[in-house]
């Protein structure tokens, strides 16, 4: 009878120790993922910031002023703009 | 050991009943107020307990970003920091007061009077700044100083596309344009959950989400933002050499309804909307009717040609390009003595085109003009979209129907002008528009016989060569048809002789049509004023920068064109 009551109670320490351990785990799982979630809502807030500068960057006011201004770009006289045809590439069989 | 015994006091009873007593009556106080505690306060301090280690967090939702067709950010919503202050809290030195002070941009007499009033527990001292500056200010570690994140709407296309896609008001609604019709799809929803935290502050435990937040949705316009920027450059010089009231201006798709540019002149900046005049924010293109004029002539050719009352090579009397009916005489502003349908259009003729009118039955225009989508607003979703004036034909009476068969007292908006000429952009469907990029092609509604659509096509096309009312709507490389409008403005219940709306509707290349563009100028005061020579060039510069764009094949020679002179352009509605 003692044998067996000195057995449980040795199987109810290690049951309360694997709670609390499992429980520690969870919570430090937790407290991870919180933090890899606040992370992805910076990134995506970092990414909408990105955006907004890539946006702001390629204003095609300001492209069109640099390649005409700093890089003296124009489009080209009609009298010599060649057409080429795809189908010179690529003959059509019928 | 008996004297040992003999010699002890001998203490009364009582006093060990007593302690005994005084300690059983403690026992029992611990015990009742243990029950007290538990029993009936139990929820009461179970809240309380809680209240120390579990919060209820706001989680914050961002509004969904507008993009172009080609994915490029129109709106896009990013966080800024709102720094504020505890005034009786805050000691300052004169080194962090002046670093504080530059951080946010203000003066340090400015500072110190807002910092002045120690009686108010919360100060603004700068809203929405940017989040380098707020981190820069948190470092400094003041007592006092606190912040917390805002998101603030930026626009990075500014004017250029502040009509279509609005903006927002403080509360992060939507107030004008894109940004209130879709209000419901791009406003996100911001939720809560209550979590538990532990001594460090660090969340230990979801309790509950009490309402999980949405973030708006993305959306994804038809605009395509260098057309956008192409149209509206166009508009603004426009208005700007013609010394016009406004303008406005759009390009549609002709296989899929899309509108790929609309803007209007003049425009604001939405990022910085201090001091703006309701002239500035009218979209005029969706929410204005106005009267067309001419460009409504080809809907009367084209239903004299459906009904079979007339051909193309129908001649009409024209005498002296004049015609009286009821005191009132309709003139022309190329008088000869005759035309025919097709020069109805191509010489912009009233007299000719009140005559087709004048032998159609009232009902069968009225329907017609229905069927265009005249008289009701289309089915954008924007806010304050016109629906123009139709009168019931029962109500017509025969100057009137003279009247409106070359676009007088009846008034569209141009988006609804424009959105008709794709009758004759295809072979007759009246297709639906749309402000939302599309996935694949559409089919509209059958309005014309593909016989008829192109018989009036054809004639749109003489309308921009030599001898038409519009050349300088040609455009090199491609083959184009349109139609010019020169009409008198209504005021004060008549028409004023100086005052002009000058138009173009038109698209290209005709041998397979892709774009239609429509181009509204509202009283130019440069001198010109007929369609074809304020409204005609907007429309060639767009078209021929968005053929250009769209890589559409060529169907003309790549020759310079010849311009015609100044008296050719004439025409009056």
């Amino acid at each position: 009878m003692a044998k067996l009551n000195l057995l449980l109670l040795a199987v109810l320490v290690t049951c309360a120790i694997g709670l609390v351990t499992s429980q520690h785990r969870a919570r430090k799982l937790f407290s991870d993922l919180e933090r890899e979630l606040d992370r992805a809502r910076e990134l995506d807030i970092e990414h909408g910031r990105l955006q907004l500068e890539a946006s702001t960057w390629g204003l095609h006011p300001r492209v069109e002023k640099i390649a005409t201004g700093q890089l003296g770009m124009r489009a080209p006289d009609p009298r010599r703009v060649r057409v080429v045809s795809s189908r010179v590439v690529q003959p059509r069989t019928r | 050991m008996s004297a040992a015994t003999q010699g002890l006091v001998r203490l009364p009873v009582w006093r060990a009943r007593f302690v005994m007593a005084a300690l059983l009556a403690a026992f029992a106080l611990l015990a009742g107020r243990s029950v007290y505690l538990q029993a009936m306060r139990t929820d009461f301090l179970q809240e309380k307990g809680e209240a120390r280690y579990a919060r209820v967090l706001e989680v914050p939702a961002t509004r969904g970003t507008i993009f172009d067709r080609n994915g490029e950010a129109l709106a896009v919503s990013t966080p800024v920091k709102s720094v504020w202050a505890i005034p009786a809290d805050v000691e300052l030195n004169a080194a962090h007061e002046r670093k504080l002070a530059e951080l946010l941009g203000l003066t340090r007499k400015e500072l110190h009077r807002k910092l002045s009033d120690t009686s108010r527990d919360f100060v603004y001292l700068k809203r929405q700044l940017a989040p380098e500056a707020a981190d820069a200010i948190a470092s400094l570690g003041l007592n006092g100083i606190h912040s917390h994140r805002e998101f603030r709407r930026y626009y990075p296309g500014g004017e250029v596309t502040a009509h279509v896609v609005g903006f927002t008001g403080v509360e992060d609604a939507g107030q004008e344009g894109v940004e209130l019709a879709f209000q419901s799809t791009l406003g996100g929803r911001p939720g809560s959950r209550r979590v538990i935290k532990d001594r460090l502050g660090r969340i230990v435990e979801d309790v509950q989400s009490i309402r999980a937040a949405q973030d708006g949705a993305e959306l994804r316009l038809s605009l395509d933002s260098k057309l956008q920027n192409i149209a509206y450059r166009a508009l603004k010089d426009a208005v700007e050499q013609h010394r016009a009231k406004a303008g406005a201006i759009v390009a549609i798709d002709v296989r899929t309804g899309e509108i790929l540019a609309l803007a209007n002149a003049p425009s604001y900046n939405p990022n910085s909307r201090t001091g703006l005049s309701g002239a500035q924010l009218r979209n005029r293109v969706i929410t204005d009717a106005f009267e067309p004029g001419s460009t409504l002539k080809p809907f009367t050719v084209a239903l004299a040609l459906e009904t079979g009352k007339a051909s193309a090579s129908t001649v009409f009397e024209t005498p002296q390009g004049r015609m009286t009916m009821a005191n009132y005489t309709i003139r022309d502003s190329h008088p000869a003595k005759a035309v025919t349908v097709a020069q109805v259009i191509q010489k912009s003729s009233n007299v000719g085109a009140a005559k087709l009118a004048l032998s159609l039955p009232r009902e069968t225009m009225w329907d017609h003009f229905r069927r265009i989508g005249f008289g009701a607003a289309p089915e954008l979703g924007f806010p304050g979209a016109a629906t123009g004036k139709l009168r019931h034909h029962r109500t017509w009476r025969p100057i009137e129907q003279a009247t409106m068969g070359y676009g007088h007292g009846i008034s569209v908006s141009l988006l609804q002008l424009a959105r008709a000429y794709t009758v004759f952009a295809t072979d007759g469907e009246l297709l639906p528009v749309t402000l939302v990029k599309q996935e694949s092609v559409v089919s509209g509604d059958k309005v014309l016989s593909a016989q008829t659509a192109r018989a009036v096509r054809a004639m749109l096309e003489m309308a921009v060569q030599s001898g038409g009312t519009g050349p300088r709507a040609r455009v090199v490389g491609w083959r184009v048809a349109g139609k010019t409008g020169t009409a008198h403005k209504q005021e004060n219940g008549g028409y004023a002789a100086d005052k002009y709306l000058s138009s173009f509707v038109g698209f290209a290349p005709v041998s397979a049509p892709r774009l239609i563009v429509a181009v509204m100028i509202d009283e130019p005061a440069g001198g010109q004023y007929y369609g074809g020579a304020v409204a005609a060039p907007v429309f060639a510069q767009v078209m021929q920068g968005a053929l250009r764009m769209l890589n559409v094949p060529h169907d003309a020679p790549l020759e310079p064109l010849e311009m015609p002179s100044e008296a050719e352009l004439r025409e009056s509605t």
